[in-house]
């Protein structure tokens, strides 16, 4: 039995199909969110990876900010549900998962059975998401992707206090104009992310195993970050950015075969 | 005269509140005193003495609710008021200005022409009092100053610890004659005692009709959904002095009475989920806030904000008086906070509780964060919180709502079903 789940970011959209509810045959990821065609090319792109058709599907659950624009879906799940299944599923030793994605960090606390005992996420503010960091990595002339290696080189983190994005950029900016070294800037910037998310932890209560997930946990600058503020080992999750639409695809399985959360 | 006897509460209550407006307005064209009031200041000074009564936070919700309220918030961004302020302070006081506009120049601006609430007259005086917040102080006195008409200040002081100390009664009882000698300088007539005491006494007959309501939603399934309450808080602060809200109250509790017998209850369907609303609704995005939580089978059982009008008191005692409009939870410590919040709570048998980060509402909002911590770890029920505002509709994001609550909706189903075992 093929079970789907889908899930339509801010800034990314992703797929993932499940077979008998244990193994990925797909995890798809496309790098553009709710509104744009991401959702649907994402979908395409799953399905024809593993030669199947949507009829295929036993269960299509959507989550994510876009959720409900999702027509495929047979139902729509909070993201926060599926990161905790997709999450616990990966990794079922996790206590405390941080999810940083293009418009929202969150901490989530799981019960020993993988179910969500409290989550903490961001309001109106998009400091320390994703989006913060696309704009430190364009005033900084970095790929997001190269991050992390110059993070590794730093030797005195600056210190990036503002909690606007708009008045960081401005605080980065002075700083590069002041000749400090991109590494140290970037660290810096890392570090303003780690406390934004740290914030949220700590009200959800550190309890190890901590796992990342989210578009932001591939920049291991981040992970490191995040681990010398909370003074713990942080797991990344395999495949980080896949695992709320890992967690609907369980879902989606868990109800077909009668189960509910 | 128009006969109410057969009409239903909902009627009673739409016209009720067109009744006052209209008193208002015809109290001013026939040169009789026009008062606006706080909403939990005492009303009962102003109404023995016959003064037209217009509360402005209940019109600036009614705009608000109306999707009217951002013409009148770039009225007040224009006199420059902060955007942190109050919304309920600045649609009132863009309503004000445009209402001195018209005064002034004897046309009508025509923000104020197209505005979706009830016209309301410019006050000759007003009144306030500090036991919902501080920001009430500033906000009146500015309608004063710019109006250039009195202001009653009715000092409340907060309670830091309880229960509340005698001297504490002993001071707002003294604050409420001072408010007395005021008011009958103000109306240049002697204070009529004997209509006062009657007026405590249809204060009080009000009240309790409106408790009467409020405890229907503890059955469950409920009668009764919270919003209601929403809605019928128009007559609790505007004609809890006068027998128009004890008529529509009885009728409405009546009515959800006798649905109670034959069944019928609030939530059409299966109720599956109780929650509590902790604060004042988001009014621009009330018809969004509530669809949001029926389409996921929970209704609202529990809510502290309409507790605010239980202001039962003893007819002729102001110290009694005068601890009713001290003992507000809000005007009280966190503890006695989380206590009648906890009783809130179990009273509606709620399953969790949404906190509304109010940006408008600092004393409600700035204490939840703790409020939420000591509760859950008593109840051990699931919580949120979201970011809003009571009239100022940019401050509201729909998706972020959306998400918090059918997260919470997951963990309340997860804890029902026993999934989770902590």
């Amino acid at each position: 039995m093929f079970t789907m789940g889908i899930d339509i970011g801010s800034s990314s959209s992703k797929v993932v199909i499940l077979e008998d509810g244990v193994n990925i045959i797909a995890g798809e990821v496309i790098q553009i969110g709710t509104g744009s065609t991401g959702p649907k090319r994402v979908l395409d792109e799953a399905l024809s990876k593993v030669g199947l058709k949507l009829e295929d599907m036993a269960k299509i659950i959507a989550t994510g900010y876009g959720r409900s624009s999702v027509e495929e879906a047979h139902k729509q799940i909070s993201e926060i549900s599926c990161q905790a299944k997709g999450v616990f599923f990966l990794v079922p030793s996790a206590k405390l998962i941080i999810d940083i994605g293009g418009q929202d960090v969150k901490a989530i606390r799981l019960d020993s059975k993988g179910g969500v005992k409290q989550f903490f996420m961001n309001d109106k503010c998009a400091a320390g998401t994703g989006r913060f960091l696309d704009v430190m990595s364009r005033v900084l002339e970095v790929n997001l992707d190269e991050m992390a290696e110059y993070d590794a080189r730093a030797t005195e983190p600056a210190t990036v206090s503002s909690t606007c994005t708009v008045f960081a950029e401005s605080e980065v900016i002075s700083q590069l104009s002041n000749g400090v070294a991109k590494e140290n800037i970037i660290a810096g910037v890392h570090q303003s992310v780690a406390s934004k998310a740290c914030g949220l932890a700590y009200r959800c209560g550190v309890e190890e195993d901590i796992v990342m997930c989210g578009g932001v946990a591939k920049d291991l600058g981040v992970v490191r970050a995040i681990s010398k503020e909370l003074k713990k080992p942080v797991i990344v999750a395999p495949n980080p950015q896949i695992t709320a639409a890992l967690g609907a695809a369980i879902f989606a399985f868990e109800e077909v075969r009668g189960a509910n959360i | 005269m128009t006969d109410t006897t057969n009409m239903s509460a909902k009627e009673l209550l739409g016209f009720y509140q067109e009744e006052l407006y209209e008193e208002a307005r015809r109290a001013k064209k026939e040169g009789k005193l026009v008062c606006w009031s706080a909403s939990v200041a005492p009303s009962e000074f102003c109404v023995a003495m016959d003064v037209a009564m217009i509360y402005p936070e209940t019109h600036a919700a009614g705009i608000g609710a109306r999707k009217g309220a951002l013409d009148v918030l770039e009225v007040a961004d224009e006199k420059g008021y902060n955007l942190d302020t109050c919304s309920y302070a600045r649609v009132n006081l863009g309503y004000m200005e445009l209402l001195k506009q018209e005064a002034l120049t004897g046309k009508t601006p025509e923000k104020l022409e197209k505005s979706p609430a009830a016209r309301i007259p410019l006050p000759d005086f007003v009144i306030t009092c500090n036991n919902i917040c501080n920001t009430l102080l500033k906000w009146y006195e500015n309608l004063a100053v710019e109006l250039n008409i009195p202001c009653i200040i009715i000092d409340v002081p907060f309670n830091h610890t309880m229960p509340i100390p005698q001297y504490a009664k002993d001071y707002i009882a003294e604050q409420f004659k001072e408010a007395i000698t005021q008011l009958e300088e103000i109306c240049g007539r002697k204070f009529d005692y004997d209509k006062f005491l009657k007026v405590q006494e249809q204060t009080q007959r009000s009240v309790a009709q409106w408790n009467r309501i409020a405890s229907l939603s503890g059955h469950k399934p409920s009668p009764l959904n919270g919003f209601d309450l929403f809605n019928y808080m128009a007559l609790i602060v505007c004609a809890r002095s006068k027998d128009y809200a004890e008529i529509t109250f009885k009728k409405f509790a009546d009515e959800l009475e006798e649905n109670l017998n034959k069944g019928i209850f609030a939530f059409k369907g299966n109720e599956q989920k109780r929650v509590t609303w902790e604060g004042i609704a988001v009014w621009p995005h009330l018809g969004h806030t509530f669809k949001g939580l029926k389409n996921l089978g929970d209704i609202m059982t529990g809510s502290a904000y309409p507790g605010l009008w239980n202001l039962s008191y003893t007819p002729g005692d102001m110290s009694s008086m005068a601890e009713s409009y001290t003992r507000i939870y809000i005007n009280t410590c966190l503890d006695n906070k989380v206590k009648v919040l906890s009783d809130v709570i179990s009273g509606g048998k709620c399953d969790g509780v949404i906190y509304h980060q109010n940006r408008s509402c600092k004393l409600m909002s700035f204490l939840n964060v703790e409020t939420a911590d000591m509760l859950q770890k008593e109840n051990h029920l699931p919580y949120v919180s979201f970011d809003g505002d009571q009239t100022d509709p940019r401050n509201f994001s729909p998706a972020q709502f959306d998400t918090r609550i059918q997260a919470l909706d997951e963990m309340m189903k997860q804890n029902k079903e026993g999934v989770s075992n902590e």
